[in-house]
C-alpha cells in the first residue's frame, strides 16, 4: 500500500503519457482523449514533444474536467510511463496518491518507484511478442493495448473506443479488427490481472454539449477561407506550417469549383518568409485577400515589408503562431513572446494591429475578421495564435458564421467613381478617420492611377522629401490608428463578485488557465476584476480599468512582461500600477501557478495592511 | 531639366495606334536619371513596344525593386498602376500581383543589383515558378545611387572608376534564367533600339515568364576604359545572335527575308516571331543548346545578345494552380464562403 492516501476522484484528473516520438503514439493517446470527449466529460488535451522526428522523448498530457477547466493545470495524477529515457523524472512529477501505470516485462528494482503511488505494471512487450511476429506490429498495437488496459482501469466504456476505432480507419478497413482485437487484448489483461477501476476514473456526463473538438490552427485557417483569402504565401515553419496545411485541406474541399474542378485559391509555399510576405503585399496591393502564416524567426525575417506595407497602406494579414524565441529558442514549445515584435515591426515609426483568439473559436472568427480590418485600415493585421492554441486540439464552442455578412472591402474607388469625376488622392484623408482611398490596379483607362512606394510621397502619392508632408502623412497614419481603435474585438471584462481595488489583464492561450484560477484565488478569500485583452491597439476602456483599481496584474506568457510594456508605452500608464505575473518555460500556463503567484502578492498586501492598522 | 513638368500639349497629327492613343499617352514623368544613362533608352523602348501593340495603358502593372532601374517605371506608362517595392523583392511582390489579378500585364523592372546580388534568391524561384511576366533587368554591373560599387554581374578583371579591380566571379542571369526554366530568354543592349523593341514586343505577348537581360551602360559609374559594361566594350563584343521582327496575330505575316535565313515562331496568342538568324548554329527551342552557346561565346568574351531560348507552349503559374478563369481579387462573398451550412457540417465531423 501507498504510503500516502491513493487519489480518488471522479471525472476530474490528470493523466499524462510520456513516449517516444516516432511510435505511433499520437493517434492512439489522441484516441484516449476523444474518448473521454464521447463520454460527455470536458477534456483537454496538449502534446508536448521535441523538434525531431523520431526517438525523442515526447508527451502528450489529457486533463479530464468534468467542471470543465481546460487550461493546463500542472502535476499528473496517472502517468503512462513508455518511455525508459525520462521514467526517471516522469515517476517524479506524480501526485502523492497517483498512480503509475509501466511496461512490467523487465522486473525493475524497488528504488526505480515511490512509496507513495500505487504502481500498476502491465507486461505490454511480452504481450505484444507473444501475440505479433512483425516488430512494427508489435510497437504500434503496444500503443492500442494500453489504451485497452486504461479503459478497464479508468471505466472507460469500451465501445466507444471501438466506434472511435472504426472511425479512425474508414476506408482502412482491414485495419479495424485487428485494432479492436488489441484493444480489448489490454483490457481483458487488465481485468483478469488488476484492481479495476482504479481511484481516478471516469463517469458518463453531459457537460460537452455541442462543443467541438479542434486544432486551433486549422480554426483560424478556416475562418480565412470563410473570411475570403484567395491567395496563401508561406515557409514552413513550426508551429505554423499546420495552419498553412489546414488552409490547403479546406480549401480542396470548399474553394474547388465544381463543374470546372478550377480552385478559388491560390497557395505558394515560397522560398523563404521574405518572398512569402512579399507574395502577400503584392496580392493585398492588387486587390486579392492575402495572408502568410509563421512564427517568430519569419517575423523577423518580414520586417522590412512589414514598414513598407504600414507605410504603402497595403492590407495583409499575419498569423504568428508563436512559440518560445530568442532566436530558434525552443521551438516546440509555447510562448507569448512576440508581442513587442509584431506591435512595432520594422524599422522608423510604425505600429500595427494585433489581434489575441483566446482559442479556437475565436480564432476562426478573429481570423475572418482580420481581413476585413486589414482591408478597411489598409494595413498588415497580426493575428497572434500560440503553439497551445494552435497545435493542440482544444474543445471549444461550435464554429458559426452569419450568412447575411458581407465583406467590408473598404475604402476602394471605382471606375464608375472615377469617371463621374469625384477626386481621388491616394494618400487624402478626405474621410478624418485617416484612412484614405485606393483604387485597385487595371480599374480605369486615364484616371486613378498612382505609384505605390516606399519612400515619403505627398496626398496624391507624388514622391516628396519635404517634410511637411511627411509629418502631415505621418499624423494621419497615427489618426487611422486611433480609428482602429473601435473596430478591432474590444477587451472583455468580468467583475468579482464583490467590489475589488485589483484587477488582472491577460489575454490569448492564458483565457482557460486564468478563468480557473479565479476560483482558487477567490477560495484564498481575493477578490478580483478581470479584463481580457483581445485587440491592439487598446480601447479606451483599459485606460480606465487600470484607473479604477489600486493595482493591476498582467498576467502573460514571456519574460519581459511585453503587454504591460505595451500598455505603459500607449496608455501612458505609471509602470508600479502594473504586476507583472510571467511564466515562461514554455510549457503553457497553469491556473495553479496563476493562482499562486496572484494568491502570495494578494495575502502579503493582506498581512502588511494587518500590521499597519494593528 | 528633370525639376520641370512634362508638358501636356503634343502635336496634333502625332500617329495614332489600333486603340487611338498616341505614343504620349505611354509616357510617364520626366526621368530623373542622368542625361545619356542606358536605362532610359530602355524607357523608350517599353514605351515603344506597348504603344506598338496597342496595349491599354492602365492594364499594364510595372513593379520593381530599389535602385537606378527601379525608379524608370515613373518615367513611362503614366496611366499604369506602378509599385516601386523592396530592394530584391520585386518578383515575390510581382507574383502575388499577378496571382491577384491573372488579366493584366505584369511588367517587373530590376537592376543588376536588386537581382543578381540581394535578390538573387527571388529573381530565381520566380523564373521557376513560371510567373506570367516580363521581367527586364536593366544591367549596368554597378551600384548607381550608392555611387559605383560592383555588382555580381560585374565581370571578373574589371575596372572601377576609383580603379578597384572586381575580382569576384559574375553572375550571367541570362545562363541562370535557361537553368531555371524561364520559358523565354533573351539579351539585349540599351543602345540598339532595334533589337531591344521587338524582343520587348514578343516577351509581353508570351504567356509565361519572360526574362531579358539589357545590358545599360552608366554613363556615370561603369562607362570608362577598363569597364566591361560601357558602351565602347558591349558595341565592340555584341554578338547578335538574331534580329527579331514582332508580328501580333493581327497582322499578316509578311516575311521579307532570304529563306534559310528566316525562322518564324509562333506564339501560343497567335503572335509571330519572324527571326533573321545571324548566327547559323543557334538553335532556339534547345536549352542546353542555348546554354551552351551562351557559354562558349563568353570564353571567347564575347557577349550573346538576341531571342536565346523560347518555348512555344509555355505554362504559367495559374496552369500549375488550376486557378479559375477569372481574377481571383473579383471573387466575393458568394463565390468566397462555403456558409453556416458547410460550418454546421464541419463542426459534426468535429464532435
Amino acid at each position: 500500500m501507498p504510503t500516502a492516501t491513493p487519489i480518488s476522484r471522479v471525472n476530474d484528473f490528470v493523466i499524462r503519457f510520456a513516449n517516444v516520438n516516432g511510435s505511433g503514439s499520437a493517434s492512439a493517446n489522441e484516441m484516449f482523449a476523444r474518448a473521454v470527449m464521447r463520454m460527455g466529460v470536458p477534456v483537454a488535451p496538449r502534446n508536448i514533444f521535441p523538434s525531431n522526428i523520431q526517438g525523442l522523448p515526447t508527451w502528450y498530457e489529457v486533463r479530464v474536467s468534468e467542471a470543465g477547466h481546460l487550461g493546463a493545470r500542472g502535476g499528473t495524477d496517472l502517468m503512462v510511463a513508455m518511455n525508459p529515457q525520462t521514467f526517471d523524472r516522469d515517476i517524479a512529477g506524480i501526485e502523492p496518491g497517483g498512480y503509475l501505470f509501466y511496461d512490467s516485462t523487465k522486473p525493475l528494482p524497488p528504488s526505480k518507484f515511490r512509496d507513495d503511488i500505487t504502481v500498476i505494471g502491465v507486461p505490454l512487450t511480452a504481450i505484444c511478442n507473444r501475440e505479433y511476429s512483425d516488430p512494427r506490429q508489435r510497437q504500434l498495437f503496444k500503443n492500442i493495448i494500453y489504451i485497452g488496459a486504461l479503459t478497464a482501469l479508468l471505466d472507460i466504456d469500451v465501445k466507444v473506443v471501438e466506434q472511435l476505432i472504426g472511425e479512425q480507419y474508414k476506408g482502412k478497413d482491414k485495419l479495424i479488427e485487428p485494432n479492436i482485437k488489441a484493444l480489448h487484448i489490454g483490457r481483458d489483461y487488465a481485468i483478469l490481472n488488476l484492481q479495476c477501476p482504479l481511484g481516478i476514473k471516469l463517469k458518463r456526463a453531459n457537460a460537452v454539449g455541442d462543443r467541438i473538438f479542434i486544432e486551433g490552427n486549422s480554426a483560424a485557417a478556416l475562418g480565412a477561407v470563410y473570411g475570403g483569402a484567395t491567395v496563401c504565401a508561406w515557409y514552413p515553419i513550426t508551429p505554423s506550417s499546420s495552419l498553412a496545411d489546414a488552409f490547403t485541406r479546406h480549401c480542396a474541399k470548399l474553394r474547388v469549383d465544381p463543374g470546372t474542378k478550377q480552385a478559388k485559391y491560390a497557395i505558394i509555399q515560397a522560398e523563404d518568409e521574405l518572398a512569402s510576405i512579399g507574395i502577400v503585399i503584392g496580392a493585398g496591393w492588387n486587390g486579392a485577400r492575402a495572408f502568410t502564416a509563421t512564427s517568430g524567426p519569419g517575423i523577423s525575417l518580414m520586417q522590412e515589408f512589414i514598414g513598407l506595407a504600414y507605410f504603402a497602406e497595403i492590407p495583409a494579414v499575419l498569423f504568428d503562431v508563436q512559440r518560445a524565441g530568442p532566436s530558434t529558442g525552443m521551438p516546440t514549445r509555447t510562448q507569448q513572446c512576440d508581442v513587442m515584435s509584431c506591435a512595432y515591426a520594422s524599422h522608423g515609426d510604425t505600429k500595427h494591429v494585433l489581434l489575441f483568439p483566446e482559442g479556437p473559436a475565436e480564432a476562426f472568427d478573429f481570423s475572418a475578421q482580420a481581413f476585413d480590418l486589414a482591408d478597411r485600415l489598409q494595413t498588415p493585421i497580426f493575428v497572434m495564435l500560440d503553439l497551445d492554441i494552435g497545435m493542440n486540439h482544444h474543445l471549444s464552442k461550435p464554429l458559426t458564421w452569419d450568412d447575411k455578412r458581407k465583406y467590408d472591402r473598404g475604402k476602394v474607388m471605382t471606375a464608375a467613381e472615377l469617371e463621374a469625376g469625384k477626386e481621388f488622392g491616394r494618400y487624402l484623408d478626405v474621410d478624418g478617420d485617416g484612412i484614405p482611398y485606393r483604387t485597385y490596379p487595371g480599374t480605369h483607362p486615364t484616371k486613378g492611377a498612382f505609384f505605390t512606394r516606399g519612400t515619403s510621397r505627398d496626398r496624391y502619392a507624388r514622391y516628396t522629401e519635404e517634410g511637411a508632408p511627411y509629418v502631415d502623412n505621418m499624423q494621419r497614419l497615427i489618426r487611422k490608428f486611433d480609428t482602429a481603435k473601435d473596430l478591432v474585438p474590444r477587451p472583455l471584462l468580468a467583475t468579482a463578485g464583490k467590489a475589488s481595488k485589483y484587477g488582472v489583464i491577460y489575454y490569448g492561450s492564458t483565457s482557460p488557465a486564468m478563468d480557473e484560477a479565479i476560483h482558487m484565488i477567490e477560495a484564498r478569500g481575493h477578490a478580483l476584476d478581470r479584463m481580457r485583452i483581445r485587440a491592439f491597439p487598446f480601447h479606451s476602456s483599459v485606460n480606465s480599468f487600470v484607473a479604477d483599481h489600486d493595482f493591476v496584474f498582467v498576467v502573460e506568457q514571456n519574460r519581459d512582461a511585453q503587454l504591460r510594456s505595451l500598455i505603459v508605452n500607449e496608455c501612458g500608464i505609471d509602470p508600479v500600477r502594473l504586476v507583472p505575473i510571467l511564466h515562461y518555460d514554455g510549457t503553457p500556463i497553469t491556473a495553479r501557478f496563476i493562482a499562486k503567484a496572484v494568491g502570495d502578492h494578494l495575502d502579503k498586501l493582506t498581512v502588511k495592511q494587518t500590521k499597519v492598522t494593528s | 531639366m528633370t525639376y520641370l513638368a512634362k508638358p501636356k500639349f503634343h502635336h496634333p497629327e502625332l500617329p495614332k495606334n489600333a486603340l487611338g492613343y498616341t505614343h504620349r499617352d505611354y509616357e510617364g514623368s520626366v526621368s530623373t536619371l542622368c542625361a545619356g544613362c542606358g536605362h532610359d533608352s530602355i524607357t523608350a523602348a517599353i514605351i515603344q513596344a506597348c504603344f506598338e501593340l496597342s496595349i491599354e495603358p492602365h492594364r499594364v502593372a510595372k513593379i520593381s525593386g530599389i535602385g537606378c532601374s527601379s525608379k524608370t517605371p515613373t518615367y513611362f506608362l503614366g496611366n499604369s498602376h506602378g509599385f516601386n517595392s523592396v530592394h530584391g523583392r520585386m518578383p515575390s511582390v510581382l507574383t502575388g500581383a499577378n496571382l491577384a489579378n491573372r488579366d493584366l500585364i505584369y511588367l517587373g523592372v530590376s537592376g543588376d543589383g536588386d537581382s543578381a546580388s540581394i535578390g538573387l534568391g527571388q529573381f530565381a524561384h520566380c523564373l521557376r515558378r513560371g510567373v506570367n511576366m516580363v521581367y527586364i533587368v536593366e544591367n549596368n554591373g554597378v551600384y548607381g545611387l550608392t555611387k559605383g560599387q560592383f555588382s555580381a554581374t560585374a565581370d571578373r578583371g574589371s575596372k572601377s572608376k576609383r580603379g578597384f579591380i572586381n575580382t569576384d566571379n559574375s553572375i550571367d542571369l541570362v545562363a541562370m534564367a535557361l537553368q531555371l526554366g524561364a520559358s523565354f530568354v533573351a539579351r539585349s543592349f540599351s543602345g540598339d533600339k532595334h533589337q531591344l523593341v521587338p524582343i520587348i514586343k514578343a516577351a509581353i505577348a508570351h504567356k509565361g515568364a519572360a526574362f531579358i537581360d539589357v545590358i545599360s551602360p552608366c554613363v556615370a559609374f561603369n562607362n570608362h576604359a577598363g569597364s566591361t559594361k560601357s558602351f565602347d566594350f558591349v558595341r565592340e563584343h555584341n554578338e547578335a545572335v538574331n534580329r527579331l521582327d514582332f508580328i501580333s496575330s493581327r497582322m499578316p505575316i509578311e516575311v521579307k527575308y532570304e529563306p534559310g535565313t528566316v525562322e518564324v515562331v509562333e506564339q501560343h496568342d497567335g503572335s509571330k516571331l519572324a527571326l533573321r538568324k545571324l548566327a547559323a548554329d543557334y538553335e532556339l527551342h534547345d536549352r542546353t543548346a542555348a546554354l551552351g552557346f551562351l557559354q562558349h561565346h563568353a570564353a571567347k568574351g564575347q557577349i550573346v545578345t538576341g531571342l536565346l531560348y523560347v518555348e512555344q507552349e509555355p505554362e504559367d503559374l495559374h496552369a500549375h494552380l488550376r486557378t479559375v478563369d477569372s481574377p481571383l481579387n473579383a471573387l466575393d462573398e458568394k463565390e468566397l464562403c462555403p456558409g453556416q451550412a458547410a460550418l454546421d457540417k464541419f463542426n459534426a465531423s468535429l464532435r
